[in-house]
């Protein structure tokens, strides 16, 4: 199954893989939202939308809309 | 010679941008606009080092120089335009220490547009907390600049800065990327085209499309030929430059910057995790907001009554001092009321004011908009609607000038058009006077009846707004991606210096801007109500003396009653008469007619209007009202205000759009005269209906 940011749990962490960019603004894209950086989630507002990430040190909040258009593999903790 | 510096202060929002150009110019600042748009333009005066000066601009706060926004594209339109007179001979881009990576993205840019460029990494004195170092000698190095390491909040590095200012023939305007790696092809079809132009500068003119200014329209044709791509193309593109860009970046810093984790203190995620919770943070969000109507409502009400008292003994003063006659009673009736119906809001614009910086500054209001963004949404507007809609029960006018970052079009124009049913400051000196008129003292659980509807008055308020956000959404056919991104920034005390700053600026813009209106309708009622047409007016002295010749007045009120007789056929009279037949239906008569058609310029007026036509000498509001309880309603016999006139007057004003400077606010922002007449027509419509439902099921 492809992961997007859009199922990552409270707490949990990822590695961006691809970013569907005709439907991520460029705004996030220049906040560090690229291939290759780390997002974690931090927080949900109540109905798990918009979510509180940090995205390569970056702290920023997106809806669960725009999240589910970031591809990542996630990191299992080992 | 004594040319004064221009520098550009640019960098991300939040690093503190603003407090060093407070700290760099003190109180030698202005706000004014861009010519033809309402992005806000801050300039100063700074004094260097050996009498030299620098004019210091600072640019709205920008990600990259790619716009997406208005604010944005301001940006770039200087950058790009050598003979605009604000063209910078430095740029200094302010970043801070903790989100150096995203900072460099934009001062990369900077450089390569080969324009000189400090670096000021600011807010020093976290580094310790957060176990950062820094390489400076290597950092200036790899990126050919001069940097000065400054801490805004502790002063430190100010002088640095002003340094590198005044030494800025020195730097390097070496570019840190080369945007061929871009897309090489295309890029090198770019450069034999223009081998004498700024390969960097002409793709951003590509990209962004904007205006080159008049010398250069030649060339922007000629590279029209080169927009070949899709868009789509284009920002995969941009895309690529931004991961090209962030490469440099990461390569620098990973020598350049060095965390020691076991030294960082995370205040963040501590209270983080109670501001944002899933209750507390809605529990402490609503606290907050008692505490903001308790400042506007109560401690407020202190300086406001000492100003109204201020201006009734000097419009006294005047009419007693100066020899009596047109001009006094323009300058004591028309100007000094009008004077104090504008200083009279000042208390409650700057308590409004103080709150929603001290929460902007502390990174509180990022959360606000996090936790309401789901429950806006459903409603058709964003989580950054909540700012507006507080700052709507101060004044709609900066509320919908605050709508600004709502990044979908959809979205904001939905918030500009339902933020004026929002209980605004100046509906409540109509509510407060129609409530102790119709409403009984008595309690219901402790509250008072007169409290309650005070309260329900302002929930209807919110409730309207929301409402017809909901049915907008349904009805407006626009399409506009809606993108939602809001940067949550580290908390911080909010600095003193910028605070006031705010609040001042605010409170001048208010006064200068809404002011002016206001004066002016004051003026042109005052002349309206004091002249009028035909010998009813002009003979109103002989015509009341000889009606009351039995009634032996005392002076005074014969004086009331010919002060009276004149309002009845002034031009503003003649004007309550005609409109009579269309508001009777709501319980009112001509005089209330006067009241609203002079409160479609402002609604405060209302009260003061009311006072000229009952000819009582003052605002004092217990005269007021005394005199409008003895009101006998012409029609039905019995008082003019009872419950029914007066709930349907507290509807009409809760709904009506009367208010002259938010239609100008409202045409600015959105660009077109469509919005504003749409808003007037519908909810004067919505205001007319609900009165007249109210009416006539209560009378």
């Amino acid at each position: 199954m492809q992961y997007t940011i859009a199922h990552l749990k409270r707490g949990e962490r990822g590695v961006i893989t691809d970013v569907s960019s005709k439907n991520i603004p460029l705004k996030l894209l220049e906040m560090g939202c690229l291939p290759g950086n780390f997002v974690e989630l931090i927080q949900f507002a109540p109905f798990q939308d918009p979510m509180y990430l940090n995205i390569n040190g970056s702290h920023v909040a997106i809806r669960k809309e725009t999240a589910s258009h970031i591809l990542i593999e996630k990191i299992t903790h080992e | 010679m004594s040319k004064q510096i221009n520098v550009a202060l640019i960098g991300n929002p939040n690093t503190g941008k603003t407090s060093v150009f407070n700290a760099l110019t003190g109180l030698n600042q202005k706000v004014g606009n861009y010519p033809g748009i309402t992005v806000e333009k801050k300039e100063g005066v700074c004094k260097l080092p050996r009498g030299v000066k620098a004019h210091i601009i600072d640019l709205p706060g920008t990600y990259s120089l790619n716009a997406s926004s208005l604010d944005e594209s301001v940006v770039i339109e200087l950058l790009l335009n050598k003979n605009d007179k604000d063209y910078p001979d430095v740029a200094v881009v302010v970043s801070d220490v903790e989100n150096l990576k995203r900072n460099l993205l934009i001062f990369t840019q900077i450089k390569d547009l080969e324009i000189p460029t400090i670096l000021v990494i600011n807010m020093s004195d976290r580094m310790k907390y957060k176990g950062i170092s820094l390489d400076i000698d290597y950092l200036e190095k790899q990126l050919q600049t001069k940097i000065a390491l400054i801490s805004t909040r502790k002063n430190i590095g100010i002088d640095r800065l002003k340094e590198l200012i005044t030494n800025y023939r020195d730097l390097s305007v070496t570019p840190c990327l080369d945007p061929s790696e871009i897309d090489k092809p295309y890029f090198d079809a770019l450069r034999k085209a223009f081998p004498n132009q700024l390969i960097y500068k002409l793709w951003l003119v590509i990209t962004q499309d904007v205006n080159f200014g008049k010398t250069d329209r030649n060339e922007i044709d000629a590279i029209a030929s080169f927009k070949t791509k899709t868009s789509g193309d284009l920002k995969r593109l941009q895309q690529r430059e931004t991961i090209k860009r962030y490469q440099f970046i990461n390569n620098v810093l990973k020598k350049g910057k060095t965390i020691d984790v076991t030294q960082a203190k995370d205040l963040r995620s501590k209270l983080d995790r109670i501001l944002t919770h899933k209750v507390w943070g809605y529990v402490i969000f609503f606290f907050i907001l008692l505490t903001i109507f308790q400042a506007i409502y109560d401690w407020s009400s202190v300086p406001m009554d000492l100003i109204d008292g201020a201006f009734a003994s000097l419009s006294e003063w005047v009419k007693t001092t100066l020899p009596s006659g047109a001009f006094t009673n323009l300058l004591a009736e028309g100007i000094i009321s009008g004077l104090g119906g504008i200083v009279i809001f000042i208390p409650q614009i700057a308590f409004l004011f103080l709150f929603i910086s001290v929460l902007e500054e502390s990174g509180y209001m990022s959360r606000v908009v996090f936790l309401m963004d789901n429950i806006m949404k459903r409603f058709g507007l964003s989580g950054k609607s909540v700012v507006p809609l507080i700052s709507g029960t101060a004044c709609a006018i900066p509320a919908i000038m605050a709508t600004r970052n709502i990044e979908s079009w959809k979205e904001r124009l939905i918030t500009i058009l339902v933020t004026p049913f929002t209980t605004c400051s100046a509906r409540l000196p109509v509510y407060l006077i129609i409530i102790s008129l119709v409403i009984p003292e008595g309690r219901f659980l402790g509250l008072g009846y007169q409290a309650l509807t005070l309260m329900l008055l302002y929930l209807l308020g919110f409730v309207s707004a929301v409402v017809s956000a909901y049915i907008l959404n349904k009805i407006l056919k626009i399409k506009s991606k809606t993108f939602f991104v809001v940067e949550m920034p580290n908390y911080k005390l909010p600095l003193f210096k910028n605070v006031a700053l705010t609040v001042i600026e605010k409170t001048k813009s208010f006064v200068f801007g809404a002011g002016k209106i206001i004066l002016a309708i004051s003026i042109v009622l005052w002349f309206l109500a004091s002249y009028g047409p035909g010998d009813n007016f002009n003979n109103a002295e002989e015509i009341i003396k000889t009606e009351n010749v039995a009634n032996n007045l005392s002076d005074d009120e014969l004086q009331q009653k010919i002060a009276s007789h004149k309002l009845e056929h002034s031009f503003i009279g003649i004007a309550g008469h005609a409109i009579e037949p269309a508001i009777r239906p709501l319980g009112y008569d001509w005089k209330i007619g006067i009241a609203i058609v002079s409160s479609f310029a402002a609604r405060e007026v209302f009260v003061g209007t009311l006072a000229t036509i009952y000819s009582v000498g003052n605002d004092d509001e217990d005269t007021i009202k005394n005199r409008m309880a003895k009101e006998v309603n012409p029609v039905l016999g019995g008082p003019l205000f009872t419950l029914a006139s007066g709930i349907s007057l507290l509807l009409f004003y809760a709904f009506a759009m009367q208010c002259m400077s938010t239609l100008a606010v409202v045409k600015r922002e959105t660009n077109s005269w469509k919005w504003p007449v749409w808003q007037l027509v519908i909810m004067t419509a919505i205001a007319y209906i609900t009165a007249l439902i109210a009416f006539q099921l209560l009378k």
